[in-house]
């Protein structure tokens, strides 16, 4: 392969084409276009080994970068470029978007070529945000990437459909407007009048400064997260939306706000980031324990989930503020730091898996008895014995068992949160009993048990698309769960060289 | 050695995943076939390991296998370390879990689960071995969570019944109280040592030992005293302790070969283990070692008096269980590790005899588990008798069987300690002698004496257990009896000086040992005690009480229903968990998801301020009424005032 390919280029408009090329052939031959959007997702994945074989973990520098000038008026750059902690981050975007393409083979019958359409095109938006490097090029994609999510939710879900797309789009719209203006006002502080996002990383700002930028990013991505208390928009909309929807919403979406706090709020308003860490942990520590003991008492399974990704959610932003509290604690010494940064970062990694997964396996069990009530379920294990067993690893992992991915985030954050404070560590070490408490409860009233009605009696088990999807995502949970340092290598670079930049006052 | 170290676990690990994913393939003699020749093979290697290290006097082995994970300036790491102590309980749990697996041929058989279950116990016996051949925290808790899961998964295994499916959970979230704490502590150990290899940890102690952490506001603690806390918090929901103790009983829901193998010989002395493996840590600490025996007595004795009531007979032995693993810890806190260890050892073998025949007379009873339905099996059972009156003595420390050195050399190790709670501790465990050799021979007499009580039915059809089910019961009994008699080199000797450290302070094994004269010096000193004759004691009343006089149960019951009343329900342990602390969280969420989202958040904010743009927009929207005159009368209005805004300035 020649080295100036444009690769990520590629990677992001090659999934978008496609989408266009499924919208045009249209409905007449379904089959077709589906085949057409399962091919380009499936080459992007594949797209995905030069990018990481060619990936070098030895740098913090962004790296397969391409910058040509887009809107000279304004210095706009058409600015491309990975590092450590996006490069993971796509990577796990192109592998669950071919999976949804095959989940929602049989069972969106619906003006389907549409539905494939829309997911490939958010697939290249999500992977042109994390590829930005110009924020503006960031807001675009931040923002087109909500229209097909409305699309999705407002035509393929369900009843109350309206009223979640609606407040999904308000909740993460008016989130994201301070944002724009807080890019607009750095634009021209920075001397060179750029919007390139390295460049706002060198930017010398006082504290107001800093703190207005802080909150103005922070509602843009808390909402995204989403943290409490901005949270009620997910449960709404997941509730509504078509298996699909959810998965993409939960896996890759809401990575976008943690995202965020990486590539701009740390870096760019580390001393207000410092002075507001505790906000940030308060919060992260209210969505483990709050938001994990509402998840037990729900008794729609989709908003059990959901709540119990809020919950997630909270341990990856936990980890990302930990930093100052450690650096005080440890004169000098980053090492505990990197440790709660790169768990928040695996736990995002492996959210993505275990909850697409769940979404996924809920979305077996509605396509079948049309119900997301708890109550209506029980004794599945009888009728599908190997769906069963998929979902009580999910389950498991979705509490942290060691030995699947959801353990390594959890372990490590927990870990560095000790270096900073022993009651940090405390709370959130809650999430072994109240992760448990909801995972296995839910298990045990849907899968276990004995047969509650007839329909579940005739449930059938998984077919070869629905074995192929959960039985991917499985072996991965897995695999990262017994060796995750893959995974982790390459941030190493990269964090190590976000937590110098923040420890240095802007000042 | 290094590839047959390996080998070991990765023996199980394969015939789980062969007879798990491939059962339906391979059928059911498959399936048994494969995980036989696992664990058989895995036992052979075994005992060449204990040859290696034990006789042979190998040095110690501690080394990475992988690289898990590196992270914050840490090396997360999987490896082997052998020792003596390692190599003790990787000869203790393939056997024991070799026994289980052939009975359960015998046990399982008519089960369309067979498969899963072989597959289930293998994973265990893998996660097990992972567990005791740690060299560092982290596949400590890997192998610590593991075990947990597969007990789960056991506990389970009949996921149709109500009750099963309801122990499992109730297992899993119990242990994972025990296993907050027991994170925590993992936490607390890479702050102040900078690494979770034990070998490094424990060359730290030292430092960590001279420092103080600060948890609530003023009160500065001992790094090592709360990491040695939190750590046994751990120990106490695996080892079942007082007061994490409640899931161990309800796991009886799961198939008899599982109580035998998990629930009473391995997984339960994970907790006992691990303390034994941190003596370096806990041996700094004599805040902990108090907590430890104060624990350990409260188990040993009070648990023990739940297995008088009992009806089902697995429930004896469950509670015999838990009173047993409380002598160990005990022992732990008086710091006679080898005395705890080596009782870990004699009560996997007798214990899981026990178990193993209790199960035997469930197969012939038709799955009847009620003692009352029982009686005059020893007839019609010769073998599961015989091997269950050796298990019984075994258990109550009948002089010259295992159970008597390792339960004599605790009590007498207790009389050395100097530690505050020893006294409460050393009367605690003389009463559970009494206790214990009363229920194991109520259940002994109820079960294979008295009169027949089971129906026609059920008698006509009693008969002996076939082979697979008697042949481990046999092999189980030889060393019930007989491996009480190396007790001398691993109590006393150095057997263990590699893998465990005992402050000098401490050393109360050395104490005992200074009086030790030969086996039978320790039996006659023995005699001159009080020990044998309260067990004689308990055997005597259990007798009279059972069999001479069987009236007698009932009327004590009808003399103190109120005593009867707080045993049977368990001194409202359960009550507790069910309705305050679970009922609490419910009611918390519940609360929480009603007042904080759905009113507070979204009745309020995000609704509400939908409604207030409503609202304003509606009074915008009668401004504009579409009435011309209403516009004219609005401009008229306002050229007034700003017309007599600028005659008043233009005054002034």
């Amino acid at each position: 392969m020649p080295d100036n390919l444009p690769l990520l280029s590629l990677i992001v408009w090659l999934p978008i084409i496609g989408g266009l090329i499924t919208l045009a052939a249209g409905d007449h031959d379904s089959t077709g276009a589906r085949r057409i959007a399962f091919s380009f997702s499936m080459a992007n994945f594949f797209l995905m080994i030069p990018l990481y074989v060619g990936f070098d973990t030895s740098t913090a520098d962004m790296q397969f970068v391409e910058r040509t000038p887009w809107i000279d008026a304004f210095n706009i750059d058409y600015y491309f470029g990975v590092d450590g902690i996006s490069m993971p981050l796509i990577a796990l975007t192109a592998f669950i978007s071919p999976l949804v393409i095959i989940a929602g083979w049989k069972t969106v019958q619906v003006q389907a070529s549409r539905y494939m359409a829309a997911f490939l095109i958010m697939e290249g938006l999500m992977i042109g945000v994390f590829a930005a490097l110009d924020s503006i090029l960031f807001y675009v994609f931040w923002e087109a990437m909500l229209i097909p999510m409305f699309l999705i939710i407002g035509v393929w879900g369900g009843p109350n459909r309206i009223y979640a797309t609606i407040k999904f789009f308000l909740y993460t719209f008016l989130g994201s407007v301070l944002m724009l203006i807080a890019l607009i006002y750095m634009r021209y502080q920075s001397e060179a009048g750029s919007f390139a996002i390295p460049d706002f990383h060198a930017l010398k700002l006082n504290m107001t400064e800093q703190i207005l930028i802080f909150f103005a990013f922070l509602l843009a991505f808390a909402v995204k997260v989403p943290m409490w208390p901005v949270h009620t928009w997910l449960p709404d909309a997941h509730v509504e939306a078509p298996t699909g929807g959810s998965v993409i919403l939960a896996a890759i979406m809401l990575k976008i706000g943690g995202y965020g706090f990486l590539r701009f709020s740390l870096p760019i308003a580390p001393d207000a980031s410092m002075q507001f860490d505790w906000l940030i942990i308060t919060m992260s520590l209210i969505a483990v324990i709050y938001i994990g003991l509402v998840a037990i008492v729900q008794e729609d399974m989709k908003k059990l989930i959901a709540y119990s990704s809020i919950a997630h959610m909270g341990f990856a932003t936990l980890g990302f503020f930990l930093p100052f509290g450690i650096h005080a604690a440890a004169v000098d010494d980053l090492s505990g730091a990197a440790l709660a940064v790169e768990g928040g970062m695996i736990q995002m990694i492996s959210h993505g898996f275990i909850s697409a997964a769940l979404f996924l396996c809920i979305g077996v069990m509605y396509d079948r008895l049309h119900s997301r009530q708890i109550k209506d379920y029980g004794g599945i294990v009888v009728s599908m014995p190997v769906f069963a067993g998929f979902m009580v690893l999910f389950a498991m992992a979705n509490s942290g068992l060691p030995g699947t991915s959801g353990f390594v985030g959890e372990f490590m954050v927990i870990l560095a949160s000790m270096q900073s404070d022993f009651w940090i560590a405390f709370l959130a070490a809650t999430t072994l009993i109240l992760g448990a408490a909801y995972s296995l409860w839910l298990v045990k009233r849907v899968i276990f048990g004995e047969i509650r009605n007839e329909q579940v009696a005739e449930m059938k088990d998984l077919d070869v698309h629905e074995f192929v999807v959960l039985g991917s995502l499985g072996v991965t949970v897995l695999l990262f769960g017994v060796w995750p340092d893959p995974l982790v290598e390459i941030m190493h670079p990269s964090v190590d060289n976000l937590l110098r930049h923040i420890i240095v006052s802007k000042l | 050695m290094e590839k047959i170290y390996l080998a070991i676990p990765l023996l199980l690990l394969f015939s789980a995943v062969v007879t798990g994913l491939f059962g339906r393939y391979i059928g059911r003699v498959g399936a048994h076939r494969i995980a036989i020749l696992g664990v058989l093979t895995s036992f052979i290697l075994s005992i060449v390991v204990i040859k290696h290290i034990i006789f042979d006097g190998a040095p110690v082995y501690n080394e990475t296998v992988y690289v898990w994970m590196v992270s914050g300036g840490v090396r997360f790491e999987i490896g082997f370390l052998i020792d003596e102590l390692t190599a003790l309980m990787m000869g203790v749990v393939t056997f024991v879990s070799f026994m289980v697996h052939i009975y359960t041929i015998g046990y399982m058989n008519d089960d369309p689960g067979y498969q899963r279950f072989f597959s289930y116990i293998a994973l265990f016996t893998f996660s097990m071995l992972m567990l005791v051949m740690s060299n560092n925290f982290l596949q400590l808790f890997f192998g610590w969570e593991a075990v947990g899961l597969v007990s789960y998964l056991l506990i389970g295994f009949w996921y149709q019944r109500e009750t099963a499916i309801l122990a499992n959970l109730k297992a899993f979230l119990i242990n994972r109280v025990g296993d907050f704490g027991f994170l925590l502590g993992i936490a607390v150990v890479l702050v102040y040592a900078g690494s979770l290899d034990y070998a490094e940890v424990f060359a730290n102690s030292g430092s960590m030992a001279s420092q103080t952490i600060s948890i609530f506001w003023g009160a500065e603690w001992d790094v090592i005293t709360v990491i040695t806390i939190l750590l046994f918090i751990g120990a106490m929901g695996k080892s079942a302790q007082f007061p994490l103790h409640v899931w161990l009983p309800d796991s009886m829901e799961g198939p008899t070969p599982i109580s035998a193998l998990i629930h009473a010989a391995t997984m339960v002395t994970a907790g006992i283990f691990m303390v034994a493996r941190m003596s370096p840590l806990y041996e700094l600490s004599e805040t902990t070692l108090g907590f430890i025996l104060v624990i350990g007595s409260i188990t040993a004795l009070f648990m023990g008096f739940l297995g008088l009531i009992q009806h089902d007979i697995k429930r004896v032995v469950a509670y015999s269980t838990l009173s047993q693993l409380g002598y160990m810890t005990v022992a732990l806190g008086a710091s006679a590790y080898g005395a705890a260890i080596f009782h870990l050892m004699t009560h996997a073998f007798f214990k899981a005899l026990l178990f193993l025949a209790a199960g035997s007379v469930i197969i012939a009873m038709h799955h009847e588990q009620d003692m009352r339905r029982m009686g005059g099996l020893k007839k019609y059972m010769p073998i599961t008798h015989w091997t269950s009156l050796i298990g019984c003595l075994a258990l109550i420390g009948f002089p010259f069987f295992s159970g008597f050195f390792s339960k004599d050399s605790i009590i007498g190790a207790v009389q050395y300690s100097e530690l505050g709670a020893a006294n409460i501790a050393y009367v605690a465990l003389l009463a559970g002698v009494f206790v214990t050799a009363l229920y194991s021979f109520r259940m002994y007499f109820l079960v294979f004496h008295a009169g027949e009580r089971m129906d026609e039915h059920t008698r006509s059809h009693l008969r002996e257990t076939p082979w697979v089910v008697t042949l481990p019961l046999i092999l189980l009994a030889v060393p019930s009896v007989f491996s009480g008699f190396v007790f001398e080199p691993v109590v006393f000797g150095e057997f263990f000086d590699r893998s465990i450290y005992v402050a000098d302070s401490h050393n109360v094994l050395a104490g005992l040992g200074s009086t030790f004269e030969g086996i039978g010096g320790f039996v006659s000193h023995a005699l001159a005690g009080p020990v044998v004759y309260l067990a004689l004691a308990g055997v005597v009343t259990a007798y009279l009480i059972y069999i001479v006089k069987p009236q007698f149960a009932a009327d004590m019951q009808q003399q103190f229903p109120f005593l009867y009343k707080i045993m049977d329900n368990k001194y409202y342990m359960d009550y507790l968990y069910l309705n305050v602390f679970a009922g609490a969280g419910r009611i918390t969420g519940r609360v929480l998801w009603k007042l904080g989202d759905v009113i507070a958040i979204d009745g309020f904010v995000v609704n509400g301020s939908a409604r207030v743009v409503g609202w304003f927009s509606a009074a915008l929207r009668r401004l504009q009424t579409g009435y011309l005159y209403h516009y004219a009368f609005a401009m008229i209005a306002g050229m007034m005032v700003l017309v007599s805004m600028f005659v008043i300035k233009g005054l002034l």
